[in-house]
């Protein structure tokens, strides 16, 4: 398991942003291909653990699963990939390797809040 | 009062980091004209024997050097060594895959000038190490015949992110009846195209097939750097 590594990291990306921006971060936004290597909910569950004693405790992780997608030389076009047991085109079946989508684990948004001038 | 809290666009890839080692990583190996290959596989697949009889037999020929990660003990260092090849191992602890960055601090005290081939063996897993790229040329990916054909259909993850399937322990593949065509069968649905090559370390069946395969990806990786 190294959803923990990966957890970390991510609390790492966006403590570094809202140090720069100067805010809180309520919610991190997270796309997570289906390829990636990473489960969604193992994940969940190290995020908390790695918020501990950051700036990011109390913090919420969005995660939006990402599909695989491939390109099928056949019908020149990108097609969904009907099972993770078949790398094939779902409209044709040529099988393809040629993977366009599903390997992303990226943070593509953050819901922010700004620090307010005096805190009470 | 606390500011209505906005939603702000950022694009940043988590792995970033380790990408940015492998990528000045797989730099250095370019320069120095060395060809690195890493194996992955579940525990137990016959990944160090593979490794020692690749070291022990193109020693003679080639100067080749292995990291080997485990999350404890030095007891495949210790096997390896006896290939006479350099071998240094790479303890992880609890971590269940090796990054990039280990490979970097790993390498700090070697001249990569002096080598031909340099194998990287990952953690027995046949998950985590799919994420993390370690700057190498080719990811052999290695399934025994005692494992059962199916072993890509439950990892389709690490078999994509791998270049070449090996089938190890072909010595006992009748006693376990192990089908071949259902393996490669599987193999292909999951990474349509890959090359699949079948070997036994014990009996050495099939390894000059492999060997002459390394043996031409080296060359083809010289030529590319000599004509840049």
């Amino acid at each position: 398991m190294h959803e923990l590594s990966i957890a970390m990291s991510i609390v790492e990306l966006a403590e570094e942003e809202a140090q720069r921006r100067e805010v809180w971060i309520n919610v991190v936004h997270l796309k997570l291909g289906a390829l990636s290597g990473v489960v969604r909910e193992a994940l969940l569950s190290c995020y908390e653990m790695a918020c501990e004693g950051t700036a990011l405790q109390g913090s919420r992780l969005e995660v939006e699963d990402v599909p695989v997608v491939i390109f099928c030389s056949s019908c020149q076009s990108r097609r969904p990939l009907s099972s993770m047991q078949l790398f094939c085109c779902s409209e044709c079946g040529t099988p393809s390797s040629e993977i366009v989508q599903g390997k992303e684990i990226e943070v593509v948004a953050l819901e922010i809040q700004e620090c307010a001038p005096n805190p009470v | 009062m606390r500011p209505e809290p906005r939603l702000i666009e950022v694009r940043k890839n988590v792995l970033k980091q380790n990408d940015l080692v492998a990528r000045s990583l797989r730099g250095r190996f370019r320069a120095a004209g060395v060809f690195v290959v890493s194996l992955v596989s579940s525990p137990g697949s016959g990944k160090t024997a593979f490794l020692e009889k690749t070291l022990t037999l193109l020693r003679p020929n080639y100067r080749v050097a292995a990291l080997v990660g485990d999350l404890a003990t030095e007891n495949d260092a210790l096997r390896l060594a006896r290939s006479q090849a350099p071998v240094k191992q790479i303890t992880t602890g609890t971590l269940c895959h090796l990054e990039a960055a280990m490979v970097q601090s790993a390498l700090e005290d070697w001249n990569l000038d002096e080598l031909d081939f340099l194998f990287i063996e990952n953690v027995g897993n046949l998950v985590c190490p799919s994420s993390y790229d370690l700057g190498e040329d080719l990811r052999l990916v290695l399934i025994s015949v005692t494992e059962g054909e199916d072993k890509p259909l439950k990892y389709p993850t690490i078999f994509n992110s791998a270049d070449v399937a090996l089938v190890t322990k072909l010595d006992l593949a009748e006693a376990v009846e192990f089908d071949w065509d259902v393996a490669c069968r599987n193999i292909q649905a999951v990474r349509p195209g890959m090359p699949v090559l079948k070997l036994s370390a014990k009996t050495g069946a099939g390894m000059d097939e492999y060997l002459s395969f390394l043996a031409a990806r080296l060359s083809e990786l010289r030529q590319t750097v000599t004509s840049v």
